[in-house]
């Protein structure tokens, strides 16, 4: 292990976990988890002050790995968690990793509300097309004709632009990157923890174990080629890009944060008990 | 009337205040005279419905985070809260559904505070999924279900008794849980700190099982001093992060929570079964011990968990008097069983029955589950004959007979219509039965 590698894997990773992990054989989320460990020790964040919250999934597998406070929660809902324990404890970073199923088919509603609110939280949607814990059933973001466990005469369903949803619900950073492109990631995750509002990352990883098999893609490397090959920064004008998907930082704007909304409420809220007590009227 | 700034209402905002049935920003006396208290500042006599005491209980027991989902008969409890809540420092929000509901109050309640929830069936039936992640990740939770008439949309406003065991096995898997009723307004108020006190002691989900009448229903109730409310807090580690084990075995059961965010301590949390560090295990001695010990936490402490009342003509006995109820029984040929609104009528039924020359006694229960099964069997054994009286087909009905097995008739006097049973039903069921 090289030396720039062992203080973070000391500092970030859980001894007494058992490794190695529960994923395949070059899945793209342990590159993720990578990036995100890089940025927060970037940063400079306590890890006592991070709380990593996941769905169900192979990404929901993520949080146990690393020593934050985290938590693995029921399919969907892991953004609603967050938004209690944020609104408990305002001072902890929330970073909230779901699979595109669980951010987007089952989580769907609690993805758009927190997007809206605005809650200062950085949401991580791994998008590998597939339902990979269940061994590859297709998913909201399953592109249109490809087969799959549950699309055997091939998906019949449009896909989620993941970006532009959180865009219309409300987010304030969105972006969208691939784990071929690692650097970009990691400057991509690290904004979004910066950020104080909803930040919404979509990171396109490979499921080569079912996807990838089903889709003429059987390793790691040829859907990493195909994340390289299929993608263009978003900073290229559009005759360049060619009907690529863009990624990179798709927006960054300033919106009204929930938890200061909600430190301005509680002023009024404590005034008008007041006001209510000097007037005579009992409170309770 | 002023339209509140978006996101921040105004204080005087007229419309605000009116929904929760209090004057808008106006002179002193209309104030102070508006709800005609005992005078300002020193009475704590009120006459409130159920839902606002249950609210205002929560408050008493240290609540601070409360998220949910208007639905009737139960908004009332968050209406006022949106109110109280923040007044009090503590968070109010209202979530996009019941699901997201729970699983705020399950992150706020790991972040430290005391969190409720409340609802009536369907949405009780939505939250079932995270009140056993609740169950597994031992978290405490306090929901309140105020029940109406079902199955499905049912008659949401009328009452009934139909969540009963919904309330007990409504999430999926073998799981331990609380399930307190109260039958009056000031228990709305005392139950409901009763019901986090059981939480956040055993962390566990308490379901505080009411429904419209008592909630919607308004009596007299007196708030106790701030200083008398008894508190439990949850067991906070001995040990410092580095040595914290999550899910350690201990002696009653119960391991220490490390809130989140405070002082350095971190681990895991999962709804997947998990070895004592929070690690996911399929291990089978792992899972069996873990389930011993979830239940064992709770059945190892009923002489804390259940509340009941035994009302004779003579005297009332609660715990810890199960030997004088035991005794004083015999002397009893019959016995009403109730909870909820339903004590209300066999409390009614038990005076004319007195006054019809009947031998009768009356059990309340506060606490629905678990069930205190020894000593109910032993009073049930006493009685040759036992009335179930609730607001639905039978579901107490079912856990009394197996109780009795047999040493006592036991007949439901049922109503299922969103109608309260009547005193006139069940003094007719105990004059017509042999």
């Amino acid at each position: 292990m090289s030396e720039r590698a062992a203080p973070i894997f000391l500092k970030f990773l859980r001894p007494d976990k058992n490794f190695p992990t529960v994923w395949c054989e070059g899945c793209g989320i342990g590159i993720i988890l990578g990036a995100i460990i890089r940025a927060v020790e970037g940063l400079g964040i306590d890890p006592s002050e991070v709380a990593m919250i996941s769905g169900i999934g192979c990404s929901g597998r993520m949080p146990v790995y690393v020593d934050f406070c985290t938590m693995h929660v029921t399919h969907g809902r892991a953004l609603a968690v967050a938004t209690g324990l944020k609104l408990a404890r305002p001072h902890m970073k929330m970073i909230v990793v779901m699979g595109d199923g669980d951010a987007l088919a089952i989580g769907g509603n609690h993805f758009i509300h927190a997007a809206r609110r605005n809650l200062e939280m950085c949401a991580i949607v791994v998008n590998n097309m597939t339902y990979g814990m269940t061994g590859g059933q297709f998913s909201p973001t399953t592109p249109t004709g490809d087969p799959s466990y549950t699309s055997a005469y091939g998906s019949i369903e449009p896909t989620f632009d993941i970006p532009a949803l959180a865009t219309a619900a409300g987010a304030s950073f969105v972006a969208r990157t691939t784990v071929y492109h690692v650097m970009e990631m990691q400057k991509i995750v690290a904004r979004a923890l910066a950020k104080k509002g909803f930040s919404a990352v979509e990171v396109i990883s490979n499921c080569h174990t079912y996807y990838g098999k089903m889709t003429g893609m059987k390793t790691a490397v040829e859907m990493l080629n195909w994340m390289k090959e299929s993608t263009a920064p978003v900073t290229l004008d559009e005759h360049r890009r060619e009907g690529k998907v863009p990624r990179g930082v798709l927006l960054d704007r300033a919106r009204p944060e929930y938890g200061e909304s909600y430190e301005r409420l509680l002023k009024t809220a404590r005034e008008d008990k007041a006001r209510l007590l000097t007037a005579g009227f009992p409170v309770p | 009337m002023s339209v509140p700034a978006r996101g921040v209402p105004s204080s005087s905002s007229d419309a605000s205040m009116a929904t929760v049935g209090l004057p808008p920003a106006g002179d002193a006396a209309s104030l102070a005279t508006s709800e005609r208290h005992g005078g300002p500042g020193t009475s704590r006599t009120r006459f409130w419905d159920g839902n606002r005491a249950c609210a205002e209980g929560a408050l008493m027991a240290g609540l601070r985070f409360y998220a949910g989902y208007p639905i009737t008969p139960s908004t009332e409890i968050a209406e006022y809260l949106s109110w109280r809540l923040p007044q009090e420092g503590g968070v109010f929000i209202q979530m996009e559904d019941e699901i997201a509901s729970v699983a705020a109050c399950i992150g706020a309640s790991q972040g430290g505070m005391k969190s409720m929830t409340a609802t009536s069936g369907p949405g009780f039936s939505l939250m079932q999924e995270n009140i056993g992640l609740a169950c597994m990740t031992e978290i405490p939770l306090v929901v309140v279900n105020v029940q109406r008439q079902g199955p499905s949309t049912g008659q949401p406003t009328r009452p009934s008794q139909g969540d009963l065991m919904q309330s007990i096995w409504g999430t999926h898997g073998d799981h331990p849980v609380i399930v307190v009723s109260p039958s009056s307004v000031q228990e709305m108020l005392t139950l409901t700190v009763r019901a986090f006190n059981l939480s956040e002691r055993f962390r566990t989900p308490v379901i505080l099982l009411t429904d419209e009448i008592v909630a919607h229903m308004r009596e007299k109730l007196e708030l106790p001093a701030e200083a008398s409310v008894e508190r439990w807090e949850r067991r906070t580690p001995e040990v410092p992060a580095h040595r914290y084990v999550a899910y350690a075995e201990t002696d009653d059961g119960v391991p220490a929570m490390a809130s989140f965010g405070v002082d350095g301590y971190r681990y895991h949390v999962t709804g997947l079964f998990h070895d004592p560090h929070g690690f996911p295990t399929v291990a089978a001695p792992q899972i069996e011990a873990w389930m011993r010990r979830a239940f064992r936490k709770i059945e190892q402490h009923l002489d804390l968990i259940s509340d009941w009342e035994l009302t004779t003509p003579e005297q009332v006995f609660g715990p810890p008097d199960r030997g004088a109820a035991l005794s004083a029984i015999a002397a009893y040929d019959t016995l009403l069983v109730s909870y909820g609104a339903s004590a209300r009528t066999a409390e009614a039924s038990l005076k004319r029955s007195i006054e019809r020359g009947l031998r009768a006694c009356s059990l309340r229960l506060q606490t629905v589950w678990p069930l205190d099964e020894a000593f109910i069997s032993a009073l049930l054994a006493c009685v040759s004959r036992t009335f179930v009286i609730e607001m639905n087909r039978g579901q107490m009905l079912r856990e009394i007979a197996r109780l009795a097995s047999g040493r006592s008739k036991v007949q439901g006097v049922l109503r299922f219509d969103g109608e309260m049973v009547m005193p006139s039903t069940v003094l007719d069921a105990m004059l017509a039965a042999p």
